[in-house]
Formats: structure tokens, sequence, C-alpha cells
């Protein structure tokens, strides 16, 4: 049931919150140079970027974003958000997504990790999530289904979403990153699995690929934050988005996989200083999780978009007095499945905006 | 850098049990790690055998012989001539910490060339909390190096107690007759450096090879069913167990893990015998994995015996008619039980635990 991608299916959309992304491209040319990229500025980013020459590129800034959903839509895509713009605005089939201050990780060889070839590799082999093979992607070379796999399980499901891991800087909460200021993941994990189906994940935006024709809704930055900032541990946005799309996958039948590939994350910012605003993040997610867990979408709910409107509608009466920010996100949500059929949805075969 | 505390060794805690039908030769080879702990033998086959345990091991050692003397009529429910015949071994057991392993499993080798001591991993597994309620990308948060990822709750940080260490094997995988048939060549070469906690809801197939549990929270639902002579199916016995395991640890709030250790798996049996032994279970598994996806049991199921006498029933009225095999199962799985409570009378019983929840 493999899928074969061709390279024009295929967007990479980098969020800019740093301007200067001249080593981030440079380190990334081997393999980004195929792909048409998508950069979209952080609206708040008052420098000028600097981009290497050699890519097939469109760039969109604060104007750009300003024309196509209005001003006052505009600042829903401030900060890490920004990159939601480029998934919007794409044309194509696939999206792959990396933060800016990640490069290629080196596996335990010494060679240079293909973020991008994994993570089409991932969305191109099936996801089996129904039952947990304990020795992980069934359809990675040198591996199957372990005995006691049922045998109608074995075709698998479309795999919607590819969630990939870290190096070096991991993706902790400021608490954490502060209370093991100087750990570093050199842990490579030679493993892509499967989340079964009903557990849920935080999903990590930093090193991400999906189906955008599938869960583009569901990406969505409709969680920001009041202290949100411009350091991946005082946001929400993607781990918000990704319960989603996991809860959207599970009620459709689709697979989010996690694992390979890596990225090694640079050393940026300091935690300690992040602490000192409030944990929103933190307390908020006790609330956000066990509401995703005791989400049930109903048998109308047929695609992601249906799922993304009955979550946001469960999220404004169960969690809305909880806190406004709820109230926000729920709001941010359906606006996002009105502007995604607006503007999202055009086929690939219309110019770009 | 931090001193990693040494792993406890539980010399006096667990016991090691085996079943064989051949030898113990490959014992030598475990020596460093397995020798200050007591041996469980279930020597299955022909009792009157003599099965020779390497010298300088503490053992006790069960024949067929032994199994009928010491359980009766309740015997019957112990497999004959298929290595199910192990889970004897769990009952005999007086120990908090079993671990299980077969006797054509070898130390492997990590990546940087230093042996494995499976055990120790295993202990470490046993003794640090799992995570079944939310999936932690980052695999096992409580290893050396590991921690929870961003957007994972602080409430869920504690875990729950670990009932289940589920190893995997480098060299013959543990695949299907099937399988095996079509790819006999193939060799797991990829040494996954990870544990992780099988998510709450998540079935898996469980395989008994390389396998470490807590005797208290969940032996009696380690039970190994009915397979070998006389029996229409053999080579499920593990996956039963773990089937009827998961399910009553997701009921009581316990955890499975699977992941590290690797033991070498060195002999691949014949997949044509194996054919013969999995035919029918190929076909059941396919009624087997909805039934125990589909099982709730009931708030008041408080122990692990009352869940699996719980389980027991719906087998007996839900696969009952797939095949008379699942009544003689059902029925056997009350007598293990039974057997269970008499060689472990209450003082030794695992404490009932407060409000059991229902899926």
């Amino acid at each position: 049931m493999s899928l074969a991608i061709k390279d024009d299916e295929i967007d990479i959309v980098i969020g800019a919150i740093r301007s200067d992304l001249t080593s981030f491209m440079n380190e990334w040319r081997p393999m980004f140079s195929r792909f048409h990229i998508i950069i979209v500025k952080d609206p708040d980013l008052k420098e000028e970027l600097k981009i290497p020459e050699g890519f097939n590129l469109d760039v969109y800034e604060k104007p750009d974003i300003d024309r196509v959903v209005g001003s006052s839509t505009s600042g829903l895509f401030s900060g890490y958000a920004c990159r939601y713009f480029g998934y919007l605005v794409s044309r194509k089939k696939y999206i792959i997504s990396v933060d800016d201050d990640c490069l290629p990780a080196q596996d335990p060889k010494g060679f240079l990790v293909d973020a991008v070839a994994q993570h089409i590799t991932n969305l191109t082999t099936p996801a089996t999530p129904f039952f947990f093979n304990t020795l992980y992607d069934p359809f990675t070379e040198g591996a199957d289904f372990v005995r006691g796999y049922p045998f109608s399980l074995r075709s698998g499901v479309k795999c919607a979403f590819s969630s990939g891991l870290w190096l070096n800087l991991v993706d902790h909460d400021a608490p954490s990153q502060a209370l093991k200021a100087r750990q570093r993941n050199s842990r490579y994990v030679d493993a892509v699995m499967t989340v079964p189906a009903g557990s849920l994940v935080p999903i990590s935006g930093i090193n991400i690929a999906f189906d955008r024709e599938v869960v583009g809704p569901a990406l969505v930055p409709a969680l920001k934050l009041a202290g949100e900032g411009k350091f991946r541990w005082e946001t929400m946005e993607d781990i918000w988005s990704g319960l989603c799309v996991k809860v959207a996958c599970d009620h459709l039948g689709l697979g989010v996989k996690t694992g390979l590939p890596y990225v090694r994350r640079i050393d940026r910012g300091d935690p300690i200083v992040s602490l000192k605003k409030e944990w929103e993040g933190v307390k908020l997610t006790e609330e956000v999780v066990p509401f995703f867990q005791s989400v049930r979408l109903s048998r109308e709910a047929t695609t992601v978009a249906d799922c993304v409107v009955e979550v946001a509608n469960a999220a404004k009466e169960r969690l809305g007095s909880t806190d406004p920010v709820f109230a926000r996100a729920a709001k941010a949500m359906l606006d996002w499945v009105n502007l995604w059929k607006l503007v999202g949805s055009i086929s690939s075969q219309s110019p770009a905006v | 850098m931090a001193t990693v505390s040494p792993t406890p060794l539980l010399k006096d805690e667990l016991d090691i049990v085996i079943p064989t039908i051949r030898n113990l030769d490959f014992l030598e080879m475990w020596r460093p790690f397995f020798q200050p702990y007591h041996l469980i033998i279930v020597q299955d086959g022909d009792p009157s055998k003599v099965i020779k345990v390497p010298e300088g091991f503490d053992y006790e050692l069960y024949n067929r012989n032994d199994i009928n003397k010491i359980l009766g009529p309740k015997a019957s429910c112990i497999s004959f001539k298929d290595s199910a015949c192990r889970c004897f071994g769990y009952m005999v057991s007086k120990k908090k910490y079993i671990y299980t392993i077969d006797d054509d499993c070898f130390v492997a080798k990590d990546p940087s060339g230093k042996d494995i001591n499976a055990l120790d991993q295993h202990i470490k597994n046993l003794l640090c909390p799992s995570t079944p309620f939310f999936f932690n990308t980052l695999y096992d948060p409580y290893r050396d190096g590991a921690d929870f990822v961003r957007g994972y709750p602080f409430s869920l940080r504690e875990g729950v107690h670990t009932a289940v260490s589920h190893g995997l094997w480098l060299n013959i995988p543990d695949y299907d007759a099937p399988t095996q048939l079509v790819k006999p060549l193939e060799r797991n070469t990829r040494y996954v450096d990870a544990i992780m906690t099988i998510p709450k809801g998540s079935l898996f197939p469980m395989c008994g090879m390389n396998l470490a549990f807590n005797r208290e929270l969940i032996g009696p639902a380690m039970y190994f069913g009915l397979m070998g002579d006389g029996q229409p199916i053999g080579r499920y016995d593990d996956m039963w167990a773990g089937w009827c395991t998961k399910v009553i640890c997701d009921h009581l709030g316990l955890g499975v893990k699977t992941g590290l250790p690797y033991i070498w798996h060195s002999k691949a049996s014949n997949p044509f015998v194996n054919l013969k032994k999995e035919y029918k279970g190929i076909y059941w598994q396919e009624e087997l994995i909805p039934f125990f996806q589909s099982v709730t049991l009931p708030k008041d199921c408080t122990t692990v015996q009352k869940c699996y006498i719980e389980i027991s029933k719906q087998v007996k009225v839900k696969l009952g008619k797939v095949d008379d095999y699942f009544n003689k199962l059902a029925d056997a799985m009350v007598t293990w039980i039974e057997a269970w409570d008499e060689l472990n009378p209450s003082g030794v019983k695992p404490a009932e635990l407060p409000n059991g929840a229902s899926k």
C-alpha cells in the first residue's frame, strides 16, 4: 500500500522567527534544494530576512499576510505561528516543516540525516494504529509484523502525520529545561512507530510533516498564550493543534507516526528567564489533556474540518468558562476552518496567492 | 556528571523461570548475570529424562510428574509438550518478581560491543514507573538523559506501577510461520535504544522469550493457556497471556513496558512445524482481537483474580461459539486461578487495589 510522492507535491514551510537564515538554509541545502520552499516571516520581526541564493522559494511577510487574511486576522500568525500561514497558502499536497533553529542531525554512523526523505517515507508507508507492533514500524527494511499480529490489520491505514524528534536541545517545557539546563539529548532511537489509536500524544511542531489536504484544517494556531514568546517553551499552539490532529485522525482511521527523523536543535534562549513569566502553558495543559481525552466526535464528522468544528464547539462549551484563552481558541478554530475553505483549499492548479 | 546509582540486585526477590525440553547449556553464557538468582526449571516432555543444570546454580526443577503431584486434577490446566508449561513456575514461585527466558536465548551485545545484562534492564524497567495515559515522544521519561516533553501534563508525571517488562530479540525475530516462510533469512539487526509504555487501551503481541513481571501485581493473569499435546493450537500461549494481562493492567491502572533489553535469539524453529501449530490461531486471532479490544471489566473487579475470572466468563460466552476449545480454555482459566490461590494463600496474595477503574 505504499504511495509514491513526487517532489512537486511537497512544500517545505519554514517560519522565520530570526532574520538571518543563511546558515540554516545552507546546512539544509542538500535536503531542501529539490523542493519548493515557503518562508513566512514572523510579522513581529523587524529586521530584513537574509536568505542565501539558489532555492526555489516564495517569501511571505506581514503585508502579504494582511493581504490574504485581512489585518484583523493576521495577528493569528505572530511568532512560531507564522508557519501556519505557509500551510494555508501552500498549493501542495504535503508539507514538511522545521523550526528555524534546527539543523540536520547526524546518525550514529556519522551520516547526516535527510529528515525530508525520512518524513516522506513515513508518509508514504502505512500506519498501524490499531495494534502495537513490538518491532515498531513493520514497513521498515529489516523489520516486519511480529507473531500474534492479526493479519487483517497488516495492510495498515494512511499515515496523515509524521512527527520527528530532536537531538541536542530537546523539546521540554520551561521548568524542565531550567531544571536540567545542561542536559542534552544524544540518544538516537532508531525507530519510527505509529501512535496507537485512542492514545493522545504531545506533538511538537518543531519537526513535522503532514498531508495538507487531509489534516490542514486541524493545524491551527488556536491556543495562543497571553505571555506567548519567541521560544518554544513559551508556546502551546502546536501542542493544542497536535491534539486536534490526533483526535481527528483517530476518529477518521488515519495514522500518526512518531520517531525518526531527528533534527539537531541549537541551544538558544534562557529557560529561567521564561520561568519568570507565568507558567501559563503548563497550567493550561492540566485542562487541555483531560478535555481532549474526553472529546467524542459524531458519526457525521467525516472530514478533518468537521472534526475541528466539533472540537471547537466542545472546547467552547466545556472549557470556555475555565479560562478565556479557550473561548478564543475555539473561535480561532472555527475561523480557521472558514479561512481554510476560502484560501486553503484552492486546488494546486491555481496560481499561488 | 551525576553518578548513576547501581540497579538493586533483588536477588532474594526474583526468580528466573525457564521451561526446557532439551538442555540448559545456554545458562553458561548467562552465568555472570544469573548466578545470584534462584532458578525455577520447568521440565517439559518426558519426565524420565534427566536435565542437567550447570554447577553452581541454585534451583528447583519440576517435571510433569511433579506438576501432577502438586496440582492433582488441577494439573489439567498446565500444558504439556509446549513451553506454555512455564507458567507453572510462576505459580510455585514465592518471589515478588519473575524473569522468564527461553533456552535458545543468549546474551546480546549493544552497539558499543558490550554484553547486555538483560536482567538488570528488566529490573530497572519494573522498578520505575510506567506512563500509560499519555504517550511521551521521548519514550521512557525516567531514563538517564530523558524526560517528559513539553505538553506532557505534570499531573501525569508520577506514572503508575509497572507490572510487565517486555524485552526484544536480536538475530532471529519473533515472526509467525507465514512470515518465516516468506523471509527465512531476515535477521533483526536493528538495536532500538528505547523503552516505552504501551498506552492504555492498546493491545500488543506479548512474547514470552524475554519477559519479566511483578508477580505480586499481575501474576495470576500470566496463565499461558492450553497448548501443545492434545490441543488444537500452539505458539499462542504468550499471546493469550499478554492480551489478558494488558486488559487487566489497563483496568487496574498498571503499566506494561516494551523495548530494551535485547537478548540474542539463536534458534529459528521450523516454519512448517510452526505453521501446523499456529494455523488455527491465525484465523482465531481475528476473533480474539476484537474480543479483547471490547472486554470491559466491572468496577468491582479490584483484584487480578477477579478480573481474570470475569474474562473467563466472557470468553465462554463470546468465544465458545468460535470453537469449543475456548470453552475448555475458559474452564482452564478458572482452574488456574483456583490452583494459584491454593498455592499462594492470602498471606502472599497481592492486596486489593482500591477503586479498580473500569474502562
